[in-house]
């Protein structure tokens, strides 16, 4: 959420949350459920990572932008999940902490908010598929983008007392759908993409031009060019 | 020492900041006339404005991207960003910075809560 003067940074960071999250009772044993959506597999951070990591293998610009500002809203989601872990556990005494399964946590991690599923198991990166294949990444991003909705659906099940949790719980759902509209949108342009008749996957003219030296050598020892078969890039020459 | 240390510490520049200074702006002074609870409530109300301007912006541009030709809303897009700019420098004369990037005479980025703390405003 960044506004106002010079904020042509990336990424820049509002003291401002997307939905407001403002919650009156403490609640660990809710918070131990929530903290899934920090860093556990189907979480804000594994969203984000996701989708930023696949950027850079899209042949199709509409899917890169789509990926980058999809990427940029999971941070602001992480950030709403961390504040709504960190109001739930606020001020709770270790004995309490201890008595809703969090006296492990409390253990190695104190009041910080540690990436780790409702389970425990600490955030990794197998959590993120970035294949470089765009279809692949893009079917994975749907399937994720559902697995988020259906995490919080659980989540709001398990929050029936509170309404101050389900809201916030409420806001993160609807942005899963909206998120799996765009990436089924993105995924029909690059289907589009790659049934053209003339498509590759990397620019030629950039290569052929100075960035890869492999591919000159591969066309004089091959006596042709590559490119010629698949591109127009041969118009430069 | 120290005194010296921060005498060097004046740039020189003479610059006139008023025009982003939140210390010596006008609505600074009106806001120092109404009540604590008063200005706590036009805080929130300004923040939940400039709140659904930034979702009205994020939501467009996810639809953006994919749906680039849609004149209609790429108008909504501008008139909430335009909407969004002029509010969020008004709540920061108020208020203090959002951001890092917002010029102050006093670093007031320390001063304002964080978003997990007291609620959000």
């Amino acid at each position: 959420m960044a506004m106002g003067k010079g904020e042509f940074l990336m990424w820049s960071y509002t003291k401002a949350l997307e939905y407001p999250v403002k919650i009156k009772c403490t609640n660990p044993r809710l918070a131990k459920f929530i903290i899934s959506q920090y860093g556990g597999p189907d979480g804000e951070l594994a969203a984000s990572l996701r989708y930023l990591s696949q950027r850079f293998g899209m042949p199709d610009e509409k899917a890169k932008a789509i990926l980058n500002d999809i990427g940029t809203e999971e941070l602001a989601h992480l950030e709403m999940v961390g504040t709504i872990v960190h109001q739930l556990t606020n001020g709770v005494c270790p004995e309490e902490l201890e008595k809703a399964g969090l006296g492990a946590y409390y253990t190695d991690h104190g009041i910080d908010v540690y990436p780790q599923s409702a389970a425990g198991v600490p955030f990794t990166a197998s959590y993120i598929a970035a294949k470089g294949d765009p279809i692949a990444n893009l079917q994975e991003d749907l399937a994720a983008e559902q697995k988020a909705r259906a995490t919080y659906e659980k989540l709001i099940d398990l929050c029936k007392d509170d309404p101050d949790v389900i809201e916030p719980l409420r806001f993160l759902r609807q942005r899963e759908i909206v998120h799996f509209q765009r990436f089924g949108e993105a995924l029909r342009g690059v289907q589009d993409k790659l049934a053209m008749k003339r498509f590759y996957m990397n620019d030629c003219n950039k290569m052929n031009d100075n960035k890869c030296n492999c591919l000159k050598e591969f066309n004089s020892v091959n006596n042709y060019n590559v490119c010629d078969s698949v591109c127009n890039c041969n118009n430069n020459r | 020492m120290l005194e010296d240390n921060m005498e060097n510490r004046h740039c020189g520049c003479n610059s006139n900041c008023n025009q982003d200074c939140n210390m010596s702006c006008d609505c600074m002074n009106n806001n120092e006339e109404m009540s604590c609870a008063c200005k706590n409530d036009l805080r929130e109300e300004m923040m939940m404005q400039l709140r659904a301007y930034k979702f009205s912006i994020i939501e467009l541009a996810l639809y953006l991207d994919t749906h680039p030709d849609d004149e209609k809303a790429l108008c909504l897009h501008r008139e909430y960003a335009k909407k969004a700019k002029e509010l969020a420098d008004k709540y920061q004369k108020m208020f203090g910075p959002l951001t890092i990037s917002y010029p102050c005479k006093k670093w007031r980025w320390l001063e304002e809560p964080w978003p997990w703390e007291r609620g959000n405003f």
